[in-house]
């Protein structure tokens, strides 16, 4: 079968409808006899509540309703453990989990305590102000070290500490692999990595229809499948009474992923409740509290490596800002842990972290869910070593990577898909070499650099390596239908938030049934119209939702040419399968449409072979066996302003193995998107809290996200190494581009300023001008 | 205190509309929930992400950052008033569309309006140009390269005369 | 975020305005772009009970030549109009360097001069540059009107003389001495965010090539504007040597006090102000060779 689409830069189906306004996000759903919610969250980090006194509130002209936690009554309770630990030996697991609105105590700033509902979002703000609440402050839990310390206030009463988890995992001995090192280098590390900070925040439209008991859920999230079958359950309605409606999503990132949260619990009940629709829209001010997490992580670090830089053995240990609540387990600090490794041959290991309560936001996934901060450790640890040793950065990392015959490469740890953590395919080393070609590596540090520094420019080059584990499971499905009016139907359930599936899922089906692209209509997100499904999360859509699409599509055009072959009576050998019709080789005149085969396989008289089932249609699922592993490496070279310390990019490479690509297109639009996000969390974002938990910056006037000037024109190239754990060979890329930026900010600025040769080292992401300025004045420069 | 309410009456997208409002409605909230021209989009209601630009005038605003009583008298244009057809994308739309311009689609609008301000006083721009032009737009999805190329093609196009 | 409730009311002449203001006081807050007012209303960290619009004063708008020594600039003139002035750029190369660091152009689109200099911020760029340039504000109320110096005007952080029932009419920028330079720099996270420092020099010369005058001031670095150019006098009589100018780059830099902030350490602040005191100080006096 040629393929027309797979593989090609098809442009997007969805783009007409998004480019004319035309697109239907959850704040313009409109619903007759719509309320408005709004929230009112604590001022304070830490507290004991004492008394929530709503009447005035309710007395204002416009307010239909107030209600706290004890209003839920029963329907009130902790959501669910969305992600349990893997099994890890010896680890120390404690659940706690956020709930609708806080009941005596108040965890951190932005927990609600209050909503109210009234015929606009103006009038419930209005009435916010009329609430009074009586707060007793308590010592927030703030610093991380403090947090973990004997005496320190607990977040959680009834746990005895601040420990959400604790894990230690080894491979091989470490030990050993210092006994027999010629260095060993210990480094402490920070790495805090952001908010999503999506353009579009969080909404939800939620609706129950009492005469028919349905409850319909407009909903901006990742997981649309899940939330249905969640809010189901706590509302004591069947799955099939409840439809969950993801539309388009402005921006997921992660954090539209975590679900159960306070407002997605508290609107449905509401609806039931008042029996009208109610409409939430998060706005930007609330997002920074309201909307989960990615944060930081301390870590103190040592490598150990014979003298001509093989790495001997890695030993970790840190600590990870949990937040309040740990609903989404421990799988950004096990992503730091397995992610470390990274695409070297690391013979010994021995990491443990502690996830640590504090009086924050909660954290869960953002865009590469903690490999950041894995990446950072290892390579830096490597760029420090190759310092001390004398060796080049590339060099060192050469010499380290694994070699194309270790596949698959069992790192032994247990990795988030609850797996031995297991490299199923890779080849490092040309990615490598792509890299250095594009971002013209040897030029610039034997030509370029020296010219440019004795005209007085301080400019630097850093290169940075790094895999990704993606393509998870469980699972997800698809449905493939050919209409009668001939258009192929495309359904699936995972949410979309801009990563193209209505076109990258098109293509597949489209090259199996011979039709146009845009002839493909996808639908994704709406659990009323496909049952099953996990979401859009961990860079795993087009691997597993596409190879779903692609068994689907298969079975559908098996279908079309079984039925056209009994209707030809010829065999199936003989026919082709193009533009949107089916017929015998050699002979187009001699055709069926899909059109005509589609009604043909659903007739409305006669009799139906036994077995057969109607319609040219088919579900079919997709489960991987374990996550697929791809790589890649960035290579950028930058400008600083040796006064001011102000930075400017100068040329940017990312070379990525993402297995086999279905648009290239889309998958540049995403490394781009990623580095961006990487750029971001490198040099400018940064949440400020004081030592009361207060988020200082919660405004997008002070959480600097890049603009089309911070970020530069980024070269983007590929290998291919397919994955042998899915038909396609997919691999996932949407976080790619943000994982290894930290490292390769810190190693190109310390080129360019040659700190090493003043022994100052960038230990800390993120990096500003004012950062550089006081890390480098100590030298007195 | 009853609400202070007045009567506007404002072009949009070359139609005349006519409502009464409450003084504190912001012109965002305005279009997307009376006018129902939802195409307009809400990222921060404090001037910052650009989501919200329309044309008032024909120079780019934040819609966050008026009343919609401001607006009486005013014309304005959304991307709702780009198209010239209603199956057509014009120029700037067709170009987002073959470079990828969009992801999410989310800060498009907003997007499109400013370029559009920008592209007809500025028919040829340098990349350094636009991006300064396009610094007001935030997007968390494309980087902006696409966009990039999206808006010099567009530029190219206007230039050769497509309407 | 939506703002609190409101009286609006859109004056339909000066006079209506200024009577109102007095009427409402300090209850009462002119809306002209609305460009810092709005998301302060929106936040609700502003809660006027009343809003009184003057962007329907047209007469409030534009520039004014009529007196060949002061270039009058109406309040109500827009960012957007001076940056598609010619000949207003020419004529204030401050401005010129300025505009395009003040927030993005769909901000410079409804953002006035006066709106601006009456929010003083310490961080925005035009109340320095209108320190530098000795700047004349015109202010009027029912009382009748006023004129101060800018360095007059501004009081403190987000605060100037401006009475509850003033309203700032215009600013008279006094024409460029000849054998004049003048550049504005800044230091800021990204275009258009606040600046961490920024300076505004603007130098004169004598027939000699000795500075005749100097003018200096900076935003971002303290509760107010500052004007640095008495610090900066030890440069009038000599010639503008490099080592002359970093003699007043270090003066300066020991006299501020910024005091530092989320993005950027006090000290960081004091370095980048002398930096760029060193920078602009030099591109003023180099434009003045290519002006002669």
């Amino acid at each position: 079968m040629t393929t027309r689409f797979f593989g090609a830069p098809v442009k997007r189906n969805e783009d007409r409808k998004l480019l004319t306004g035309q697109a239907l996000f959850v704040d313009d759903v409109e619903l007759p006899d719509m309320l408005h919610a709004a929230f009112l969250r604590s001022a304070v980090a830490h507290a004991r509540i004492r008394r929530i006194d709503v009447s005035e509130a309710m007395k204002r002209p416009g307010v239909v309703a107030v209600y706290t936690a004890e209003d839920l009554g029963t329907y009130w309770q902790p959501g669910p453990l969305l992600v349990p630990p893997p099994p890890i030996p010896r680890i120390v697991f404690n659940v706690r989990t956020q709930v609708p609105l806080a009941k005596e105590k108040v965890r951190y700033a932005g927990e609600p305590l209050a909503v109210v509902v009234a015929e606009s979002r103006y009038i419930a703000e209005d009435a916010l102000d009329d609430i009074m609440v009586e707060l007793e402050p308590l010592p927030p839990v703030v610093d991380l070290e403090a947090a973990v310390a004997a005496g320190v206030s607990l977040v959680h009463d009834d746990l005895g500490s601040n420990v959400a988890s604790h894990v230690r995992q080894t491979k091989g001995n470490y030990r050993k692999a210092v006994a027999g090192a010629d260095l060993v280098l210990k480094r402490r590390f920070r790495y805090e990595h952001g908010i999503s900070s999506p353009i579009e925040t969080r909404g939800i439209v939620a609706q129950w229809n009492a005469r028919g008991q349905q409850m319909t859920i407009w909903d901006t999230t990742q997981a649309p499948v899940f939330v249905r079958n969640g809010l189901a359950a706590i509302l004591g309605l069947s799955e099939r009474q409840v439809r969950v409606i993801a539309p388009f999503i402005g921006g997921g990132f992660g954090p539209k992923i975590m679900i159960f949260y306070p407002e997605e619990v508290t609107l449905p009940w509401i609806s039931m409740r008042l029996n009208r629709p109610v409409k939430w829209i998060e706005d930007r001010l609330e997002h920074f509290v309201a909307t989960t997490h990615e944060r930081g992580q301390i870590h103190d670090a040592e490598i150990a490596l014979s003298r001509d830089g093989r790495i001997l053995g890695l030993k970790d240990v840190f600590l990870h800002d949990n937040g309040a609540y740990n609903p989404y387990g421990l799988t950004v600090p096990i992503n730091s842990q397995c992610t470390m490794l990274g695409p070297y041959v690391i013979p010994a290991y021995d990491s443990t972290f502690t996830s640590v309560f504090t009086s924050l936001p909660i954290v869960t996934p953002y865009r590469g869910a903690g490999r950041q901060h894995g990446v950072f450790v290892i390579e830096r640890l490597l760029d420090f070593a190759a310092r001390e040793l004398g060796i080049d950065p590339v060099e060192i990392r050469r010499r380290n990577l694994i070699p194309p015959d270790a596949f698959p490469f069992d790192n032994e740890i247990i990795y988030q898909d609850f797996a031995p953590l297991q490299y199923d395919s890779g080849n490092y080393e040309p990615v490598l070499d792509k890299a250095l070609a594009a971002i013209g590596y040897e030029k610039f540090v034997h030509e370029e650099q020296p010219r440019l520094r004795a005209a007085g420019r301080s400019v630097g080059i850093g290169i940075a390596c790094y895999v990704e584990g993606t393509g998870v499971g469980p699972y997800e499905g698809a449905k493939v239908q050919v209409q009668s009016n001939g258009r192929v139907s495309l359904v699936t359930g995972i949410g979309t938030q801009g990563q193209g599936h209505f076109t990258s899922f098109a293509q597949i089906a489209a090259d199996q049934l011979g039709v146009d692209v845009t002839e493909v209509d996808v639908i994704t997100g709406d659990t009323d119209q496909f049952y099953w499904g996990a979401g859009t999360f961990a860079s795993r859509g087009a691997v597993v939702a596409g190879n779903a699409v692609s068994e689907a599509s298969h079975v559908v055009r098996k279908k079309a040419l079984k039925l056209a072959s009994e209707l030809f009576e010829c065999s199936e050998d003989d026919l082709v399968i193009a533009g949107g019709k089916v017929s015998i080789a050699g002979i187009p005149e001699k055709f069926l449409t899909l059109s005509a085969l589609a009604q043909h396989a659903n007739p409305m008289r006669g009799a139906v072979k036994p077995g057969t089932e109607p319609g040219l249609e088919s579900t079919q699922y997709f489960g991987p066996p374990r996550g697929t592993t791809a790589n890649g490496v960035h290579a950028m070279i930058v400008e600083i302003d040796p006064e001011t310390f102000e930075l400017q990019i100068l040329k940017y490479v990312v070379v990525h193995d993402c297995g086999t690509v279905i648009n290239p297109m889309i998958l540049s639009g995403q490394i781009h998107g990623g580095v961006a996000q990487g750029i971001g969390n490198a040099f400018y974002e940064k949440l400020v809290f004081d030592d009361q938990g207060q988020l200082l910056n919660a405004s997008l006037a002070d959480y600097l996200l890049p603009t089309a000037l911070e970020v530069p024109r980024m070269e983007v190239g590929h290998t291919t190494t397919p994955s042998p754990l899915n038909p396609l060979g997919i691999k996932g890329a949407g976080e790619a581009g943000a994982i290894p930026v930290g490292p390769l900010f810190a190693q190109a600025i310390e080129n360019a300023l040659d700190l090493g040769h003043r022994r100052i080292e960038l230990l800390e992401i993120p990096l500003s001008p004012s950062a550089l300025y006081e890390l480098t004045r100590k030298d007195g420069a | 205190m009853q609400p202070d309410r007045h009567e506007i009456e404002l072009f949009v997208n070359g139609k005349s509309c006519r409502r009464a409002v409450e003084s504190r409605m912001l012109l965002t909230d305005f279009l997307r929930h009376e006018l129902m021209l939802a195409g307009t989009h809400v990222g921060c209601e404090h001037g910052v992400c650009g989501a919200c630009t329309i044309l008032l005038d024909g120079a780019p605003v934040r819609s966050c950052l008026m009343f919609a009583v401001q607006a009486n008298s005013h014309e304005l244009i959304t991307v709702e008033g780009l198209a010239s057809a209603a199956a057509e994308l014009n120029p700037l739309q067709q170009a987002m569309h073959e470079h990828h311009g969009l992801q999410c689609g989310y800060c498009t609008p907003g997007i499109l309006m400013t370029m559009t301000a920008f592209l007809r006083e500025n028919p040829e721009p340098s990349e350094t140009e636009l991006r300064e032009a396009l610094s007001g737009n935030l997007c968390r999805c494309t980087g902006y390269q696409n966009i990039i190329d999206a808006m010099l093609k567009a530029a190219h196009l206007l230039r050769a005369g497509a309407p | 975020m939506k703002p609190a409730p409101f009286k609006y009311i859109a004056a339909s002449s000066l006079d209506q305005a200024l009577a109102l203001k007095a009427q409402y006081g300090d209850e009462a807050r002119f809306l002209a772009g609305g460009q810092s007012l709005i998301p302060a209303m929106n936040f609700r960290l502003a809660r006027p009970a009343v809003l009184i619009d003057i962007n329907g004063l047209t007469q409030l708008a534009g520039l004014d030549r009529s007196d060949a020594q002061h270039l009058r600039v109406g309040a109500l003139t827009r960012y957007r109009a001076m940056e598609r002035d010619a000949g207003f750029l020419h004529d204030c190369p401050l401005f010129a360097d300025a505009l395009p660091h003040i927030a993005h152009p769909q901000i410079r689109s409804r953002g006035t001069i006066g709106g601006n200099l009456a929010h003083a911020d310490p961080a925005s760029e035009l109340p320095a540059i209108a320190l530098a340039m000795q700047a004349r504000m015109g202010i009027r109320s029912i009382r009748g009107e006023r004129e101060i110096a800018a360095c007059d005007f501004f009081v403190g952080p987000l605060t100037t003389d401006l009475k509850p029932d003033e309203m700032l009419v215009g600013t008279a920028f006094p024409a460029a001495r000849p054998r004049s330079g003048a550049s504005f720099m800044e230091v800021a996270r990204r275009r258009g965010d606040f600046a961490l420092a920024g300076v505004a020099a603007v130098v004169s010369l004598d027939n000699e090539d000795r500075c005749s005058q100097i003018r200096l001031a900076l935003c971002g670095v303290g509760d107010t504007p500052v004007d640095a150019s008495r610090i900066a006098s030890s440069l009038i009589g000599q010639r503008c040597t490099d080592k002359a100018i970093e003699t007043v780059a270090g003066d300066v830099r020991g006299t501020i006090a910024p005091s530092g902030n989320i993005h950027a350490s006090a000290d960081y602040q004091r370095h980048v102000a002398g930096v760029l005191v060193r920078r602009a100080i030099a591109m003023a006096h180099k434009r003045i060779a290519h002006a002669a």
